[in-house]
């Protein structure tokens, strides 16, 4: 059984040519929560299977025997605080690792998956990098991550729209990445949910490709919002398209003039080495930041 | 919708305080709920039913309070109502507004038996 939640037995595999042996929580210290609730499970099991954790299950329940009248009892707590908590404790553990954790959102189709193994072509020999992909179904992604030859791991979210702190937990602590290297974890293909999650990154970047409208960040402001880099992704479209890049550019600065963002292209690499040079400049901050305390 | 993940939070915080308090069950859930949060009400009150089913909060009224979103106008000097997140000053057309109010998630009581 899982000593970090009790999870049934269950295989783990990060390199299908690679099948870890047994149950893979590759180290086996004591879990520390050190959050003031009990780390329980309302949720079902949740099944581990070829690289993959499926969140797919339901509700279970929770029963306490006791006494006592009607009355109010207030609770003022935050509905993220559980996710907020496990969110900590991931920016936690990686810290501790300096791992330098990005998480991609975006909707489905802007090229993250293929922008991403792109990029780490392109970090190779500089940054090593390890990939969690978040997908409703099947490990597609995973897999096409792993062919860059980055140890990849898929969550599949079964019916959720979104990766939540505690999936990431889980992942990280199976993936086990190595340390100051870099996280890239691909969030399920929503541009809405995600926005509300903090997985326990350093910083949210949200793609958008110039085949969908250059009013999305308007549409869609909770995501821009949240994001620290915008990435307009299929630049090699631009001839083909009506697309006004600085029209796109200025709606996305109006939800956030904090925002950062760069055009490249995932086909061409147009752009990419301006990309490569942020997540090299932005994990040597952070980990300036951290050694600071 | 991930109204179900956050109507899972809902009843996770509602049923560990009913624990604590050595309730047999909940009879009612109050959540503040703000009018420029990512969250639409009619969702968590549909998904509450079937997320409480089999726990001490089964059969629990979930009764949510929209709270009106509002924002500093820095150009206006003073504090504007806001009916979308990054609306305009309804005042002066500018788009400096900072939020103060209206994002609200939260469990604010519970009534239990």
């Amino acid at each position: 059984m899982c000593s970090v939640c009790g999870c049934g037995e269950a295989q783990l595999v990060l390199d299908k040519d690679k099948p870890a042996g047994g149950h893979a929580h590759p180290h086996d210290h004591v879990h520390d929560h050190d959050h003031d609730h009990d780390h329980h499970h309302d949720h079902g099991p949740h099944h581990h299977d070829e690289g993959a954790i499926d969140y797919g299950q339901g509700p279970a329940g929770a029963h306490a025997p006791g006494v006592s009248q009607e009355r109010m009892v207030a609770i003022e707590r935050d509905i993220l605080s559980k996710n907020d908590a496990y969110a900590r404790e991931n920016r936690r553990t990686l810290a501790a690792k300096g791992v330098f954790a990005l998480n991609f959102v975006s909707s489905p189709g802007s090229g993250k998956t293929a922008l991403l193994a792109r990029t780490i072509e392109a970090l190779k020999g500089r940054l090593a990098v390890s990939v969690i992909e978040g997908d409703q179904q099947t490990s597609n992604d995973a897999e096409r991550i792993r062919a860059t030859g980055a140890p990849a791991i898929q969550i599949n979210t079964g019916k959720g729209c979104h990766l939540d702190a505690h999936m990431v937990g889980h992942a990280i602590e199976t993936l086990d990445p190595e340390p100051n290297s870099t996280l890239f974890i691909e969030n399920v293909g929503n541009l809405v949910c995600p926005a509300g999650f903090d997985l326990g990154e350093a910083h949210k970047v949200v793609v958008l490709s110039v085949t969908e409208g250059e009013d999305k960040p308007l549409k869609y402001p909770d995501m821009f919002v949240a994001a620290d880099l915008l990435l307009l992704n299929k630049s090699d479209l631009l001839p083909h398209l009506d697309f006004d890049v600085g029209l796109c550019l200025a709606n996305a600065l109006r939800i956030n003039p904090r925002l950062q963002t760069l055009v490249v292209s995932a086909k061409t690499g147009d752009g990419l080495a301006a990309f490569v040079a942020w997540i090299e400049a932005s994990a040597a901050r952070r980990a300036a930041a951290l050694a600071k305390g | 919708m991930h109204e179900m993940s956050l109507t899972e939070s809902i009843v996770e915080i509602a049923v560990e305080a009913a624990q604590k308090e050595g309730a047999q069950r909940v009879t009612r859930v109050l959540v503040d709920v703000g009018a420029l949060s990512h969250v639409e009400p009619e969702a968590l009150e549909f998904c509450f039913a079937a997320v409480s089913r089999g726990t001490l909060a089964e059969g629990a009224r979930l009764e949510i309070a929209r709270l009106p979103g509002a924002g500093w106008c820095p150009d206006c000097g003073k504090t504007v109502a806001l009916t979308e997140r990054f609306a305009a000053c309804p005042e002066c057309g500018g788009f400096r507004v900072q939020m103060t109010a209206g994002d609200e998630l939260k469990v604010r009581e519970m009534e239990i038996a």
